[in-house]
């Protein structure tokens, strides 16, 4: 019997309006509701770098099938203002409806509901519109008044009461339109990038988070400081990234697991930090969510120029960990296992991610909870002379920590003989240097036993692949997927996972490389073991990949 | 302070850079030697990690007044609970003789040949505006006085601050002045701001009158670690709890 193949059940949905006006927490309302119905979820947020004013649009994508990424396609558009309806009105599909507020908006066509005569009408405040609006888009799209209730109920925090009476009306004021079906799934959670990365990193012991606000890792610092009683952990922020690093460090020379986050600009400030965490062999793991760049860039769009630059952070000779999530999913696990193996290693660790998947909405498979957990180190036995810098064949020092009866614990920054005391001698230089080398050999050959390392996905037999990484991972995976290409995705960039990659390469003629950069950043890694691609695909206007453009391009190939 | 009760594996020095930061090779306690301007943030997150750590800071003018003084600044107005010693000796003298924040006018160094055109500031003013719950100055010449305020520094309970002013024989030696003019200030309330400043503004680093020390100001108030550390409990982090918020 021939296999159909299934259509997915989809639903794009697009919500703008000015900043200030609410539409993201109306769209993430809307995704809850669609969740709530059994649909796999990602949103793709777009706003300006400011706070009132100018244009903010969330893309809601529900599906019957996981997803990574949004659809410029729009089944529904939801305006709250008239710059939604003209920026947008091209996205929308053949079949699609306009829902708009008819209080400021006058639009032939679509379905115009008075939201805020509505929310006045019941003596609500003006935010309140926004639930007449994702009311009346509900009845539209056919979705029963139950499940809007229950997410309203467990949404709204203030006013609960007010909001469903607005809620009802709105509801009662248009006709259905469509009939969107529920899907036989259970509803996951619903998380950003950032908000998994930092309940990964707790999963594996994070006890102290430092962070200088800064677009788009601030949302960590915000839920770490929003969670530290139920994670038990701190959240502190200081006064700027160079303090933030060096307090990272010595919370971390002190025994707790730590972790700090940033962007480009605020990583340059760090970067003294990645060498004195070297040097020093204290762990600690550093988020760079990227943004564009360079400078202060487009500080609230996404990118992936900082590559080569976290690749080698830090002045001297040193190896780092550098891996890139494509999702909420690898968010959790790299974060939890990045500070795993920083504290193994003592060593600095990047997780390099970027605004599209920090403050991208995603589905999560709680599952993954079980696979991070507070790993193992290497610990002094307490016995005999203490020593910070033991010279042992790993390279890996037993850490003991100031506090601790019996050892005095010397770290620093100079070179330094096995106490941690500071040596100008030829010999306690390169005993140390190559202690050291030893220590990179082991973190090289853990990658390279990590069938994690790197991601091989799609037509496996392809002669035809194409290699991504980090938040292109959605859009490339479906596109290639389709297409019947090969799609190999190194994860841990650093060290390089080489054999896997040369492994994945067996039999492809044809190499693709797709990335969010200008100069081709992830290229210049692969030409270093040898790799050359073929072709490239590479976007910079600073909007992330969709499935759809993709395809159009890599037809060609 | 082993002496008086401390525990040695309690004991933490943490240094920067500079002729003053030898000292963490020196002596055999928990040291840690960071970056040039950059030793305060490491002591705040090592007391943040470990309260039961006392904490002592030894950095330099160039240190703590050019390369780190937003850090200084920030650990007093968080209160954090570290001693932080001042070795001031007013140039960048491990890198031969530049002038530095407090250095007075008109230094001849080898980055300022004809003399440095700039004014010098007042560290103390600074940190009375930082806030600041624990501000004293002692000279390394006058031992018995500098240890007592030492050891009261470590019994506060907050950002405590030591100025040592330390003649430097290499790159300025100022030691005759000091030994003219220095000279131990009484000071009946300390928990006086007024009185404080008064004292504070006796000698502003460039004229050649009198140079008060002792304890200059102290009050009393929560530190930074105590209080963020309030949120820690013996309880098992419960990522679950967190989770039900996101359905």
């Amino acid at each position: 019997m021939k296999k159909t193949k299934t259509v997915p059940k989809e639903y794009s949905i697009l919500i703008g309006g000015a900043a200030g006006q609410g539409s993201r927490m109306a769209g993430l309302v809307i995704a809850k509701i669609f969740n709530r119905m059994g649909y796999n979820i990602f949103i793709h947020e777009d706003y300006q770098s400011l706070i009132k004013g100018g244009h903010n649009f969330s893309q809601i994508r529900a599906s019957s099938k996981k997803i990574l990424s949004h659809k410029d396609e729009a089944d529904f558009i939801l305006a709250l203002n008239e710059d939604t309806i003209k920026k947008h009105k091209e996205k929308l599909s053949k079949n699609g409806t306009i829902v708009f507020n008819q209080d400021k908006i006058s639009f032939e066509g679509g379905v115009g509901v008075k939201i805020e005569t509505i929310a006045k009408e019941s003596g609500g405040l003006s935010i309140m519109s926004n639930t007449a609006l994702i009311a009346a888009f509900a009845k539209i799209a056919g979705i029963d008044w139950r499940t809007l209730e229950d997410v309203l109920k467990k949404e709204i925090t203030k006013g609960v009461e007010k909001n469903l009476e607005i809620a009802k009306k709105a509801y009662a004021s248009v006709e259905s339109l469509a009939k969107i079906e529920k899907i036989k799934n259970k509803p996951k959670p619903l998380l950003t990038g950032n908000e998994a990365t930092a309940l990964g990193a707790a999963k594996a012991g994070l006890e102290n988070y430092f962070a200088y606000p800064m677009t788009p890792a601030t949302g960590i610092l915000h839920y770490l400081a929003g969670n530290a009683r139920e994670l038990n952990m701190a959240a502190s922020q200081l006064e700027n990234e160079i303090s933030v690093i060096n307090a990272g460090i010595g919370s971390a020379f002190a025994g707790k697991r730590t972790m700090v986050g940033t962007s480009g600009g605020g990583f340059a400030l760090m970067t003294e930090g990645v060498s004195l965490a070297a040097m020093s062999e204290t762990p600690i793991l550093i988020v760079n969510s990227q943004r564009s760049g360079p400078a202060t860039g487009v500080p609230t769009y996404g990118g992936q120029s900082d590559l080569l630059f976290s690749l080698s952070s830090g002045h001297g000779d040193l190896l780092r960990f550098v891996a890139a999530p494509g999702d909420a999913e690898e968010s959790f696990y790299w974060a939890g296992k990045l500070l795993n193996m920083a504290w193994k290693y003592q060593s600095p660790a990047i997780l390099l991610t970027d605004k599209d998947v920090s403050e991208s909405t995603f589905s999560f498979d709680e599952k993954i909870l079980n696979k991070v957990k507070k790993e193992k180190f290497s610990e002094w036995s307490g016995k005999g002379e203490y020593k910070r810098y033991l010279n042992k064949a790993n390279g890996i020092s037993p850490m003991a920590f100031p506090g601790q009866p019996g050892a005095i614990v010397k770290g620093t920054s100079y070179e330094h003989d096995e106490y941690g005391i500071s040596t100008e001698e030829t010999a306690d230089i390169v005993k140390m240097q190559e202690k050291r080398l030893r220590k990179f050999e082991a973190m090289q050959n853990e990658i390279d036993k990590m069938k994690e390392a790197i991601e091989i996905s799609g037509n496996l037999k392809s002669k035809k692949a194409v290699i991504c990484w980090g938040s292109a991972k959605g859009a490339v995976k479906e596109a290639a997927e389709d297409l019947g290409f090969k799609v190999i995705r190194p994860i841990v960039i650093q060290p390089f996972p080489e054999r896997q990659i040369y492994e994945a390469l067996k039999g492809v003629s044809k190499i693709i490389s797709i990335e969010l950069n200008s100069t081709g950043q992830m290229e210049y890694v692969l030409n270093g073991c040898g790799i050359e691609a073929d072709q490239r695909i590479l976007k910079y206007d600073m909007r992330p990949f969709t499935a759809e453009e993709l395809k159009i391009q890599l037809k060609k190939a | 302070m082993i002496a008086s009760g401390t525990a040695k594996e309690n004991i933490a020095v943490v240094t920067d850079i500079g002729c003053n930061s030898k000292i963490a090779d020196y002596l055999n306690v928990n040291s840690f030697y960071g970056l040039h301007g950059r030793s305060i943030p490491v002591a705040e997150g090592m007391k943040l990690a470990n309260p039961k750590l006392q904490i002592f800071v030894f950095l330099g003018d160039g240190a703590a007044l050019d390369e780190g003084i937003s850090h200084l600044i920030h650990s007093a107005k968080r209160n954090s609970d570290i001693n932080v010693i001042l070795l001031n000796n007013r140039v960048f003298a491990l890198t031969t003789g530049q002038f530095t924040a407090v250095s007075p006018k008109g230094l001849k160094g080898k980055s300022t040949p004809e003399g440095s055109i700039e004014d010098p500031i007042n560290p103390l003013e600074i940190l009375m505006a930082s806030n600041a719950s624990f501000i004293s100055r002692g000279y390394a010449l006058k031992v018995q006085h500098l240890k007592k305020l030492i050891v009261e520094s470590a019994k506060h309970k907050g950002f405590s601050f030591v100025e040592v002013l330390q003649p430097c024989v290499s790159f300025l030696n100022n030691m005759q002045f000091y030994n003219e003019k220095a000279y131990e200030a009484v000071n009946d309330d300390p928990s006086s701001k007024e009185k404080a400043l008064k004292l504070i503004k006796e000698w502003d680093y460039d004229s050649e009158e009198k140079v008060p020390l002792g304890l200059f100001y102290k009050i009393q108030k929560p530190s930074y670690e105590e209080l963020m550390n309030k949120v820690k409990t013996e309880k098992e982090t419960d990522i679950l709890e967190c989770l039900q918020k996101h359905s």
